[in-house]
C-alpha cells in the first residue's frame, strides 16, 4: 500500500499524477470523467507539462526531418513518429480546454532548435540519438502515472501513451544499431 | 570497570562508526548523471531552458531565477537559495517544499536523490 501511495505522488503535480478525471477526458470518456472529482486547476497544470513535452517532441522531429540528415526509410519513420506526437498533443489540448484551462503555447521552431542544440547535429545518428533520448524521457514520465489508477481503464490509457513512446525509443535504438536493454524492467525505474 | 576496558570500548566505538559510515548512502556522481539523463532529461537540460529550467549552477542559485524561464509565481517568490538539503527536499516532494509550484516529478528512492544531487552539485 505504501508503494502504491508513493507512486501516486510520483508523476506530475500536487497529487502526483494526472487525476482520474483528466485521463478519462484524455481517453475521450467524458461520461466517466463527469462523474469524478479532482482539482481542475492542478490537473490543467499537470497536463500542460505533458503538452510541453509533446510540443518539444513534435519540433524535434521537425528539426530532424528538415535537417537533410535523415535518409529514407528513416525519414519516413521520423515523420510517422511526429504524427503520433501530434495526436498526443491534440488529445492533451482538447482535454485542457474541456477542463476550462489554457493550453501552453508552442514555441517557435528556432527556440526548440537552440534548446536542443540542433546546430550540433551533424549526421543521421546524431538526430536519432537526440530523438531516442527524448523518447526515453517521455516513456519514463508516462510510466510514472500508471500506478495512480485503481480503475483499469484509466491505467490502460496511460499505458498506451507510454507504449507509443517505448515503441519509438525501441525503433530508434535499433536504427542506431544499439542493443536492446540487457535487463528486464529497464523502463520507468 | 577498570582502565583496561577503554581500549576495548574505543575499538567498539570505532567499529560502530565504521558500520555507520558503511550504512550511510554514498553518493555516486556517475550514477546521478545517468539518472539525470533518464529521469530528468525529459524536461531538463544542463545548459538550456526547456520544459524545465536549466541546471547549470543550480547549487547556490536563488530559486526561480534562471533568466528566460517562465516559473510559477510560487517558485519565483520562494526566496531561498538551492542548497543540498533543499535540493533533496525538492526531489522528495516539490509541492511540500514550495506549494503551488509546477513540477511534480519525484525521485522515490533516497539513493537516487542523493546521486542526482551529487551530480547537480558538479554543474558549476
Amino acid at each position: 500500500m505504501q508503494i502504491i501511495q508513493a507512486s501516486r505522488r510520483s508523476f506530475l503535480g500536487t497529487t502526483g499524477s494526472l487525476s482520474a478525471v483528466a485521463v478519462a477526458l484524455l481517453a475521450g470518456r467524458e461520461t466517466l470523467a463527469q462523474g469524478m472529482g479532482g482539482d481542475p486547476s492542478k490537473d490543467v497544470s499537470i497536463l500542460n507539462v505533458a503538452l510541453g513535452l509533446e510540443h518539444e517532441a513534435i519540433n524535434a522531429y521537425q528539426l530532424g526531418a528538415g535537417s537533410g540528415l535523415l535518409q529514407k526509410p528513416v525519414l519516413d519513420v521520423a515523420v510517422l513518429f511526429q504524427s503520433h506526437h501530434k495526436a498526443h498533443r491534440d488529445a492533451l489540448i482538447a482535454t485542457i480546454q474541456k477542463m476550462g484551462g489554457t493550453p501552453v503555447a508552442e514555441k517557435k521552431l528556432d527556440d526548440y532548435a537552440r534548446a536542443l542544440k540542433a546546430d550540433t547535429l551533424k549526421n543521421q545518428s546524431d538526430v536519432l540519438d537526440l530523438a531516442a533520448r527524448l523518447e526515453l524521457g517521455a516513456t519514463n514520465a508516462y510510466l510514472g502515472v500508471i500506478p495512480a489508477f485503481g480503475n483499469r481503464d484509466l491505467a490502460k490509457v496511460a499505458g498506451r501513451l507510454a507504449a507509443d513512446e517505448t515503441m519509438h525509443f525501441t525503433v530508434l535504438t535499433s536504427a542506431l544499431g544499439r542493443p536492446v536493454p540487457a535487463n528486464a524492467l529497464s523502463f520507468g525505474a | 570497570m577498570g582502565a583496561g576496558g577503554w581500549p576495548a570500548r574505543q575499538a567498539l566505538a570505532a567499529a560502530l562508526l565504521a558500520a555507520c559510515a558503511a550504512g550511510a548512502p554514498a553518493q555516486s556522481v556517475e550514477r546521478g548523471r545517468q539518472l539525470y539523463e533518464t529521469r530528468c532529461g525529459a524536461c531538463h537540460s544542463v545548459d538550456a531552458n526547456r520544459v524545465g529550467p536549466m541546471h547549470q549552477g543550480v547549487l547556490g542559485r536563488r530559486a526561480g531565477s534562471v533568466p528566460g524561464f517562465d516559473y510559477s509565481p510560487a517558485l519565483a517568490h520562494a526566496g531561498f537559495r538551492w542548497d543540498r538539503a533543499r535540493l533533496l527536499a525538492w526531489l522528495t516532494d516539490p509541492e511540500a517544499l514550495v506549494p503551488g509550484q509546477k513540477m511534480g516529478y519525484r525521485l522515490e528512492q533516497a539513493q537516487d536523490r542523493e546521486d542526482v544531487v551529487a551530480y547537480l552539485a558538479t554543474l558549476k
